[in-house]
């Protein structure tokens, strides 16, 4: 018998069960696919813990609540505290200013201080920010850890449709866009992202290129492997990667260090993530359903306190800030 | 106010749609500035920004679906032909991109644009240097309204050729004018509209700002002040200091 049932099992209704659970309230967690896969867009993220990066263009909310993540995530998979480091091309070096004046909790790197840092970046890049509290961590490791934790207590993944109009008591959706007809205002901003492979390169933590057309991260994974990412469109259109995406997130990688124009492209995929007009995460209150929706940029983020916030509103009827009234 | 075919704006700002932190600031900058006039890019959204477009219509002002990213006529005639169906204006920022580092129209293949979407019944915006004589050809394609560029798109710097931008305002006394691009203060937006522009249009300098809409705001302050710079007569500049009360007959101590 359950107290609650959580309709998709992406990172936020993973999420939603962990602290459900927390609280002594039993979840039942369904998804239309089953356990996390490349149907969800949680699988294509990043994996990045970097609220003061992320402070650049996001709301403050998102920089408080972003804060807290890595300490909620520590206790569920293997987590890199390493910090970021931002650099831009020497041309582009207004951008690192700017960059610093939007941001707190970085140093100024020198070129030997970049050196000390990712050595093998050392003498292509003259100035950088490091973000020292910063995080990272594998999204596709990160989801199959926590639902081995589920697993663990007796929660797992039950392949089904569910609507949350057909289920008894009280739901959480998080069913992403796939919820945009029961969400006014939801849109698709589409992402895209590479995986590299090469052992002639080697970096401890994730890199965050400015460039005022192009944009690019790159965030090293075990075995050598890279995620470059990542577009932000504004069109629900599914579809690959186009060309001309693909060219900018290789040509952006190709300036942080050439020689990962002699990498291996393993993969290459796209999606939508979902998003309110503030670009800022909710929870949307409608009767016994609360949706966690809007997660944007920021699922790996932002799900803990997003989740967090249902569980408890659910065991106690507090709402927290990120609570959004119709 | 000089009229844009046909249509007299409510005021002398026209405001970019990309690049701001969520669709909120935008519709926050567009309120705060009063612009009259959205631009809107069909290119990188693939016919499937309906979202998104849907947000951009929903700020109630004159929609500019513009041709960026386009790097020849043809490809700007189609992509023209889309926005015109899709956004049921006649109303086209035509932009053929020259070069890729400045961003630098294309003379001919601008010109070459214009005269076929002016053929086929286009309202067109061209996004031009301040060459007079190609501004002379748009305008004998059929071009009502020219758009010269400030300094290149993004860039920030302002009035970068103030002699070239004066001569072209001189030379098309009846041709409504719009400063398009290169923008990055208010100053620069009240300079052009001092000279006599007929509008400024911004997105980098909003967009990026620390607050964009307390950012649009001040630039369609400098705008407005330009323009009643403008209407007013402004004094001629002299070499001479002139008292503005005469010394004679004053003690000497």
């Amino acid at each position: 018998m359950s107290d609650v049932t959580i309709i998709g099992a992406g990172v936020a209704g993973l999420w939603a069960a962990r602290s459900c659970l927390a609280r002594g309230l039993r979840p039942r967690l369904i998804d239309r696919t089953g356990a996390p896969g490349p149907h969800g867009c949680s699988w294509w993220a990043g994996g990045m813990l970097a609220p003061e990066c992320e402070g650049a263009l996001a709301e403050p909310l998102i920089v408080a609540h972003g804060r807290k993540a890595a300490a909620l995530w520590r206790q569920v998979t293997e987590l890199h505290e390493q910090g970021t480091l931002v650099l831009a091309p020497e041309r582009d070096r207004a951008e690192l200013d700017r960059f610093a004046a939007r941001t707190e909790g970085h140093v100024t790197c020198d070129p030997d201080a970049i050196t000390a840092l990712e050595p093998d970046l050392g003498g292509r890049h003259r100035r950088g920010l490091f973000f020292t509290d910063e995080a990272h961590l594998d999204p596709r490791q990160a989801l199959a850890d926590l639902v081995e934790a589920l697993a663990t207590s007796g929660v797992t993944v039950e392949t089904g449709m569910a609507e949350p109009s057909g289920l008894d008591g009280p739901v959480i959706d998080c069913r992403g866009l796939a919820a945009r007809r029961d969400l006014a205002g939801l849109r698709g901003v589409r992402g895209e992202m590479i995986v590299l492979r090469t052992d002639e390169i080697t970096l401890t933590r994730p890199i965050r290129l400015l460039h005022p057309r192009h944009p690019l991260y790159v965030v090293p994974r075990a075995g050598g492997r890279f995620m470059l990412g990542a577009t932000q469109i504004e069109t629900g259109a599914r579809g690959g990667v186009t060309a001309r995406s693909a060219l900018e997130l290789l040509s952006a990688a190709y300036a942080l260090d050439p020689r990962f124009a002699e990498a291996e492209i393993l993969e290459m995929g796209a999606d939508l993530r979902p998003a309110f007009a503030d670009n800022v995460p909710r929870v949307v209150r409608r009767g016994r359903i609360l949706h966690l929706n809007g997660l944007f940029r920021h699922g790996f983020l932002m799900a803990p306190a997003l989740a967090e916030q249902a569980a408890e509103f659910l065991s106690t009827g507090k709402t927290g800030d990120l609570f959004h009234e119709d | 106010m000089r009229d844009f075919y046909g249509v007299t704006l409510q005021t002398p700002m026209m405001l970019g749609t990309a690049r701001y932190p969520s669709p909120a600031t935008m519709e926050a900058a567009f309120r705060s500035s009063g612009a009259s006039v959205a631009t809107v890019s069909l290119r990188r959204e693939q016919g499937a920004g309906q979202a998104f477009w849907d947000m951009v219509r929903g700020l109630g002002v004159h929609l500019l679906p513009n041709t960026a990213g386009c790097h020849s006529a043809r490809e700007a005639i189609t992509t023209a032909q889309m926005a015109r169906e899709y956004f049921r204006t006649d109303w086209i920022k035509l932009e053929v991109i020259g070069h890729a580092d400045t961003l630098q129209p294309d003379p001919f293949g601008l010109l070459e644009a214009a005269e076929a979407l002016c053929a086929d019944g286009f309202k067109v915006f061209p996004y031009t240097t301040e060459d007079q004589v190609l501004a002379a050809r748009l305008v004998e394609a059929g071009c009502r309204v020219l758009m010269p560029w400030g300094a290149p798109i993004g860039s920030g710097m302002g009035l970068n050729n103030i002699h070239g931008l004066r001569t072209l305002r001189a030379a098309f006394p009846d041709v409504a004018m719009v400063i398009d691009a290169g923008l990055g203060l208010p100053s620069h937006a009240a300079r052009a509209m001092e000279m006599g522009f007929d509008a400024v249009l911004l997105n980098t300098a909003v967009a990026e700002a620390d607050d964009p809409a307390a950012m649009a705001r001040a630039f369609a302050l400098g705008a407005q002040a330009g323009a009643l710079a403008a209407a007013s007569g402004p004094m001629g500049v002299r070499d001479m200091a002139a008292p503005s009360t005469p010394l004679i007959g004053k003690a000497w101590l």
